[in-house]
């Protein structure tokens, strides 16, 4: 977009919760992380895909945050799946409180 | 550059034993982790924990940054002294634990080799970092769309392999009826690939401003109203303030303190639109004058009314 002498160059992304459509295939390629470790995600209820099969799984937005989230906390904090489970529920939990609060 | 005090970083005293900077480094580590700290500066302190720690739970790193003597202050002018060995000679690899470079300092004495970091279950990329940062915005942005303009650290490789930071300004849509807490996924503007490999996404988190008179709950707003008692009792049509404009409000007979009227779609526009709550506080009018006093008084003769009913008394 060029406006006068001065190029203005903006970024538009996605809304998280508002995406979809992620296969298991493309979640593992996204991260470069193996299938197995995926499916364990969605069985501790960290990922909730919809589709009834792991090759039908359509994963949102939300859950390639999540799972950004987890490849951090493993790293960096030695958690482990269900350690991980437990922060993104309290995290949660804080940031609805936070909300409320105003703050 | 600026010299580093990595024992007062990670809060332990410069005898400390290996164990003792170990319980100091994870303590510090959960507390200012980028995921979990809200602290503004969490993402920086998360840094400077994981350099310090990178130097003081490896013996040979601990003993040569011991070696330069315990005269240093924080942030004083820094230059290695001459027979410093070279980086080759701690070996090995550190990872920066995500957080992006470590400081100058860190590299100038214990600098180069590195790898990426690889998390259990991880098979070997190098894809870039996902990064996160936050955008905070007026309850008014999100009814029209705003552009904010951000300013991110991004940790970019020099020509010697060396990484720094470098700033890189990034002007974002937020579009219309984006929601407080919602994440925004800025594909490939995270931290850059090595090679050829992909940046890494950027995460923008969404945050409003607090409101002189509005609050949000998901796609809902609430205003408390101030009515007059006889506005209550007798009802009223009221002016009430929108974020899209004034609207008339119609304040129905009989209505009670704390009771809720609603505005249907004059929430937030998301896809599912939110609504607008006005929550009734009955406002006490003085009485100073004369009159005034002589009205309430009326009402203390005139009226069978016993504010305390429900406490039994």
């Amino acid at each position: 977009m060029k406006r006068k002498n001065e190029m203005v160059s903006i970024t538009t992304g996605v809304v998280i919760d508002e995406e979809f459509g992620l296969s298991l295939v493309e979640l593992c390629r996204r991260f470069a992380v193996q299938r197995d470790w995926i499916v364990a995600l969605v069985e501790e209820g960290i990922l909730d895909p919809a589709g009834p099969a792991p090759n039908e799984w359509q994963f949102s937005g939300e859950s390639c945050w999540r799972v950004s989230v987890v490849l951090r906390l493993e790293r960096d904090l030695d958690v482990n799946l269900s350690g991980a489970a437990v922060v993104l529920d309290l995290l949660e939990e804080v940031e609805k409180l936070r909300q409320r609060l105003g703050s | 550059m600026d010299y580093k005090d990595y024992y007062k970083i990670l809060d332990v005293k410069r005898d400390a034993t290996q164990d003792e900077i170990k319980r100091a480094y994870r303590k510090l580590a959960r507390k200012y982790h980028p995921d979990i700290s809200k602290a503004s500066d969490a993402a920086t302190r998360f840094k400077e924990v994981n350099e310090a720690n990178e130097v003081l739970k490896d013996p040979k790193k601990r003993k040569a940054y011991d070696r330069l003597g315990s005269n240093w202050q924080s942030g004083q002018e820094f230059r290695p002294p001459p027979d410093w060995g070279t980086a080759s000679d701690f070996g090995g690899s550190f990872n920066t634990g995500g957080a992006g470079a470590f400081s100058d300092f860190f590299e100038t004495l214990f600098g180069q080799a590195r790898q990426g970091g690889a998390g259990r279950g991880r098979t070997f990329s190098m894809r870039g970092e996902d990064q996160q940062a936050k955008v905070v915005i007026g309850i008014e942005d999100a009814y029209h769309g705003t552009t904010q303009t951000l300013t991110l650290q991004k940790p970019q490789a020099g020509p010697g392999g060396q990484v720094h930071m470098r700033e890189q300004r990034l002007d974002v849509k937020i579009p219309k009826g984006i929601r407080p807490g919602q994440r925004i996924r800025l594909a490939s503007q995270g931290a850059p690939g090595h090679g050829d490999a992909p940046a890494g996404d950027l995460y923008l988190e969404v945050a409003f401003r607090p409101h002189p008179y509005y609050r949000v709950e998901g796609a809902n707003l609430y205003v408390d109203l101030p009515v007059a008692p006889w506005e209550a009792v007798l009802g009223a049509k009221v002016n009430i303030p929108t974020p899209d404009g004034m609207v008339t409000l119609t304040i129905p007979p009989d209505s009670k303190q704390g009771s809720k009227l609603r505005l249907k779609g004059r929430g937030l526009p998301s896809k599912d639109k939110g609504d607008l709550y006005a929550v009734l506080n009955i406002a006490l009018p003085p009485a100073k004058t004369e009159v005034e006093k002589a009205l309430y008084e009326q009402m203390a003769q005139e009226m069978d009314f016993n504010p305390r009913a429900h406490l039994g008394v």
